[in-house]
């Protein structure tokens, strides 16, 4: 053993003199309607025990039968995380004691999984983190347990449990510990979370319990100077109870910090003591160490004779690859190459879900601009739901509508200067373009009409004219106001040019 | 003369002629439970008024000319392991003494499907884990044909009622030779089908990828006949088979001339009772005789069939009774105020917590001796260590019990042995010493860990008044032929309409 | 092979049995018995043999995920040794 050192700890913001050594557990609730091997439904918030059957509640003589789409739900998901299919998977019986696992056994897959060997890529260009590929160790499927409730009451010692959660379908993605720090945790549960929503396999709602992350972190400390270095592990730590992304991070910041003061304490490594199982507490925002269950190691798994083997052929998973809808990844890269997105817009909108991406999507193929459909989508309507608290399903302006706003900025219909006005009318008053601008009086001037005013205006004021010629541009200034004056739906950056066009041409 | 002196298709025709009503049958059958049934005990429960009941229902729609299914009005017992929505379930544990499953099995539904009358439910070892029901938590169950001896197990209720014509047909489960072997001992008629034949859904499982439920009758066309009424595809069973399901009855009446039969001499002339190696041997020459083709035949492997199948059935239910921890359903102990515990379980429960304790207490109070010891048994194989060297060592072995079937499948239609290597034995005489029990099972154990057919028929009686059974064993979904080569020898023979004496 | 009383109640508590020290002995004793008699499969070669965990070689057996109806809580709790017309009720789990 390594005696510990003797120097304290870097201030916050020096070079830590460690590797922060992070893998992610995920369970991911599958969109499913019903139960992994049973025909319950799993809808979210019914009263407590309505939802069970004598499958799910483990009644005796009671067998299961594989739910088909959880099936395929945990295969699109497999192959749109790069995962390899093995033509044989199995499933098999964990064995533990707890009041709401009311077989006795959990079902799910020991040692030949659906799928493994797969990978994430985190490309972040709002520079979050560095561009990473996070391998994934396997993705399998199992039921999820029911929900205890401890009674804190005073005189009312009995846990109750309610059951309706009980064969929920899950699908637990275990990631190999490459992530290095807790900003690169939160950036592949963003990422992870983003491709789940895109392929629509599950809701993903960490409220609801859709989407839980138990984390094991340790960290990699260097000692000595010789070549090649060596490395010193601290015990790993599995870290439970964390309800949202942000939880996840604090409480990597601070089991890192603790595990580094710990071994400065203790000098205690890997291997040295059994794993440790904390809890995040929210509240005081510190992990706390967890009762570990006595022997809860041997989970005596075994292959569930009640349920058969599942093959996958080739052509099979060929035919399920065929129908992977678009990845995020994939998205942002045709945002840029075909719309001409920056790779930070492109971000921006990808990350907002599907349904912005849609949005942005068809008002850029009503106005064929992408970039202009971009300033608008992740300026205008990003803003206008943040303020008004909407999603972009309840959004009032269509995307047709707004491509078509953007056109008509385009053809000169709608002034640029009005563009925004009409926008807000549009969204506040739930009125579609036309009958905006016809309430706004705006109607599209002709470039006839428009060089026929200039010419007026340009021989009411020579003092004008010949301060353009002189090189006063900005005189010109005092005529777009008059236009504007005379007609509200001038476009004053286009009566601007014509002025200056018409001037340069009688000068010439 | 009783009416249940008459076999299941004769009842039957005479129901369907109108020359009796379900209401008699019914009737008889229930007096004949309350009158002969108390010194023998094959029923935990009758179902007295549902049973009527549904008798009446039968008899009215025959009468306005209604449909009415293809048992109509005959009376089946079943094994009380199996799923009843409106009779208690108990397993013969205390465990499950009040349960009262809200669902029916599926073969219970297809039997309510096919008018079958439910008369009760019969006594078992406690989770069918026993040899001769004395392992029951609720009653005892004796011979008909000698009171001191057990009825075998563990279907032993079964088997009992059906010996003592009580009804004319049950139902029983077989995991490990539980149908054959108290067939054997109680002189009766008893088919394990095929693993997938008949939907394991509500029999409350023991060894999943063992258990099967068959039919017990006093011939092998009654067999047939419920065998019929309950095989078939079931989506609620994952490893039900979806074989189409032949016509059992039609199968029965073609001759056996020609079918190839392989004698399992080794076990023959292993360490069996003299007078069934007698009994079975005569029982080859009747099968001759009628033009079955006879050679000898060894299954190599068959010898470590107890050693695999002490194995796997015990690792698969210690997960299967991991569920009864007086959560959910079923017995749990009292919980005792801390005034009540003696010091050692005050200190026991300062360290496992009231929970722990409530589940050990329960799982402790609420199974008897041999729940427990397989329990046991079974958590030891699975446990870390031991997993490969006796779970996965077994699953190895029996694919080569497996394979020697296959083999000898290749060279002959049917293969024949003895049931047992002993008569029923008296009571006590084995229950001191489970590995003696176990090793009864010798002969039984290879078809269960093989997923094939197998059927127990007397042949004979030994002279202290045991009845003797001969083994009939098959490939994959070869019941018709089992059932052709035993009627064909009931045919031929009369040992399976001999009574054991009235006392 | 023997079967130590100590392991007997190592393995009593995975299984959460809770035999008496009478039980204990005769536990040993019968498990060291069986598991000895079941030492005779380490004679067979087995090396190449796929395990058989199943008597019956289906694959791929599913259903539609289509809700089927429900049992009533009534029904649910109503085999439950204590419950509050809600939910089931066990003792306090304690560490949790």
């Amino acid at each position: 053993m390594t005696p510990p050192p003797t120097s304290t700890p870097p201030p916050v913001g020096a070079v830590r003199p460690y590797t922060v050594i992070v893998g992610l557990e995920v369970h991911v609730q599958l969109a499913t309607h019903t139960k992994l091997f049973c025909r319950c439904p799993v809808k979210f918030g019914a009263p407590p025990n309505t939802q069970t059957c004598p499958v799910c509640i483990g009644l005796p003589g009671a067998l299961p039968v594989l739910n088909e789409t959880a099936y395929y739900l945990s295969v699109v998901t497999a192959l749109a995380l790069n995962c390899e299919i093995p033509a044989y998977t199995k499933w098999d019986r964990k064995n533990y004691y707890y009041p709401d696992l009311p077989k006795g056994y959990q079902i799910s897959q020991f040692d030949l999984p659906m799928s493994c060997n797969g990978w994430l890529d985190l490309s972040d260009a709002q520079g979050r983190c560095s561009n990473r590929r996070i391998r994934i160790i396997r993705a399998h499927l199992e039921e999820d347990a029911g929900k205890s409730m401890h009674d804190e009451i005073a005189g009312r010692a009995d846990t109750r449990i309610d059951l309706n959660r009980t064969g929920t379908p899950l699908l637990e993605i275990v990631s190999q510990p490459d992530l290095r720090s807790s900003a690169e945790a939160k950036a592949y549960l963003t990422e992870l979370k983003l491709l789940l929503t895109y392929l629509g396999v599950s809701d993903c709602n960490m409220q609801e319990g859709s989407l839980r992350v138990d984390a094991n972190v340790n960290l990699h400390i260097p000692v000595g100077s010789g070549t090649p270095e060596e490395i010193i592990e601290t015990p790993i730590v599995e870290i439970k109870n964390m309800n949202s992304f942000r939880a996840v991070e604090r409480a990597l910041d601070f089991e890192v910090d603790r595990q580094y003061r710990e071994w400065q304490a203790t000098g205690k490594q890997k291997g040295e003591m059994p794993k440790q199982t904390r809890g995040w507490d929210d509240i005081h925002e510190v992990t706390k160490p967890q009762r570990s269950k006595e022997e809860s190691s041997d989970y005596r798994y075994f292959p569930d004779p009640d349920l058969v083997p599942v093959t996958t052929t080739t052509d099979q998973l060929e035919a399920i690859r065929s129908t992977l809808k678009e990845l995020p990844a994939a998205l942002r890269l045709r945002l840029i190459t075909d719309y001409g997105v920056t790779p930070y817009d492109a971000d921006v909108i990808v990350n907002q879900g599907r349904t912005l991406a849609d949005y942005f999507l068809a008002v850029a193929d009503q106005c064929g601009d992408g970039k202009q459909a971009c300033n608008w989508v992740t300026q205008e309507v990003l803003r206008s739901m943040k303020e008004g608290n909407l999603t972009i399903e309840s959004f009032p302006i269509p995307s047709l509508e707004l491509g078509r706003l953007i056109q008509s900025v385009q053809a000169g219909k709608l002034p640029r200067s009005r563009a925004k006005e009409v926008f807000g009318v549009m969204l506040e008053q739930i009125l579609d373009l036309d009958t905006t601008l016809s309430r706004l009086g705006i109607q599209a001037v002709d470039s006839g009409a428009l060089t026929d005013l200039g010419r007026e205006l340009l021989a009411a004021n020579p003092k004008v004219v010949a301060d353009v010629q002189a090189g006063k541009e900005q005189a010109i200034g005092a005529l777009v106001g008059q236009a504007k004056k005379s007609n509200p739906n001038v476009d004053p950056g286009v009566m601007r040019q014509i002025l200056l066009d018409l001037i340069r041409q009688s000068a010439g | 003369m009783s009416l249940l002196d008459h076999s299941a298709l004769e009842l039957l025709a005479l129901l369907q002629s109108n020359q009796v009503r379900a209401e008699q049958v019914v009737t008889e059958s229930l007096s004949r439970i309350e009158q002969l049934d108390p010194p023998i005990g094959s029923f935990l429960h009758v179902n007295h008024d549902g049973a009527l009941a549904a008798a009446r229902d039968v008899d009215r729609r025959r009468h306005l000319g209604q449909p009415v299914g293809a048992l109509a009005g005959l009376p089946v017992a079943l094994k009380d392991l199996i799923c009843t929505i409106d009779q208690p379930t108990t397993c013969a544990s205390r465990m499950l003494a009040n349960f009262r499953p809200p669902y029916d099995a599926t073969v219970v539904a297809r039997l309510r499907a096919a008018d079958a009358i439910l008369i009760g439910k019969t006594n078992l070892d406690e989770f069918a884990m026993g040899s001769s029901t004395e392992s029951s938590a609720l009653q005892r169950t004796r011979n008909p044909w000698n009171r001191d001896h057990v009825p075998g197990g563990s279907s032993g209720g079964s088997a009992a009622c059906i010996a003592s014509d009580l009804v004319p047909l049950a139902l029983g489960t077989d995991t490990g030779g539980s149908i054959r072997q108290p067939a054997a001992f109680c002189g009766i008629t008893g088919l394990k089908p095929t693993y997938g034949r008949v939907s394991r859904y509500g029999l409350i499982a023991f060894a999943s990828s063992l258990d099967q439920i068959g039919p017990m009758c006093r011939s092998a066309a009654d067999a047939a006949l419920l065998l019929q009424a309950t095989a078939g595809h079931d989506r609620h069973d994952s490893t039900s088979a979806d074989v189409e399901v032949p016509d059992y009855l039609k199968a029965i009446a073609q001759p056996i001339s020609g079918l190839r039969i392989g004698i399992l001499r080794q076990q023959l002339d292993s360490d069996v009772d003299p007078e069934i190696h007698r009994a079975v041997t005569e029982a080859t020459y009747v099968l001759k005789s009628l033009g079955a083709l006879c050679q000898d035949i060894d299954l190599p492997h068959s010898q470590y069939g107890v050693a695999t199948y002490y194995v796997i059935a015990p690792c698969e239910a210690s997960s299967n009774l991991a569920r009864y921890d007086g959560v959910h359903y079923g017995f749990r102990a009292t919980q005792l105020t801390a005034a009540e515990l003696t010091a050692s379980e005050s200190a026991d429960l300062e360290s496992e917590g009231p929970l722990v304790r409530m589940y050990r207490r329960t799982r402790e109070t609420g199974f008897g001796a041999e729940v427990k010891r397989r329990i046991m048994l079974g958590t030891y194989a699975l446990s870390a260590g031991y997993y490969d060297a006796y779970y996965l060592k077994a699953q190895r072995v029996r694919r080569l019990i497996r394979q020697d079937f296959d083999r000898a499948y290749q060279q002959v239609d049917a293969l024949l042995g003895p049931v047992t290597p002993t008569p029923a034995f008296r009571f006590g005489e084995k229950s001191q010493d489970p590995l003696s029990m176990y090793l009864g099972d010798l002969f039984t154990v290879s078809a269960n860990l093989a997923g094939l057919p197998g059927l127990s028929i007397p042949c004979g009686i030994t002279v202290q008044g045991l009845p003797i059974g001969l083994h009939l064993q098959g490939p994959s979904f070869a019941e018709p032929t089992l059932l052709r080569l035993a009627h064909a020898f009931q045919q031929a023979t009369d040992w399976h309409a001999r009574r054991p004496p009235t006392s | 092979m023997k079967i130590e009383p100590a392991d007997v109640s190592k393995v009593a508590l995975l299984a959460r049995l809770d035999l008496s020290a009478e039980e204990m002995q005769a536990m040993a004793a019968h498990l060291s018995g069986i598991v000895g008699y079941v030492q005779q499969l380490q004679e067979i070669d087995t090396s190449g043999v796929e395990p058989m965990a199943h008597a019956i070689e289906l694959r791929n057996v599913m259903a539609k995920d289509v809700v089927a109806a429900s049992l009533s809580r009534d029904a649910a709790l109503s085999n439950a040794p204590r419950h509050d017309g809600e939910y089931y009720l066990v003792p306090a789990v304690l560490g949790e």
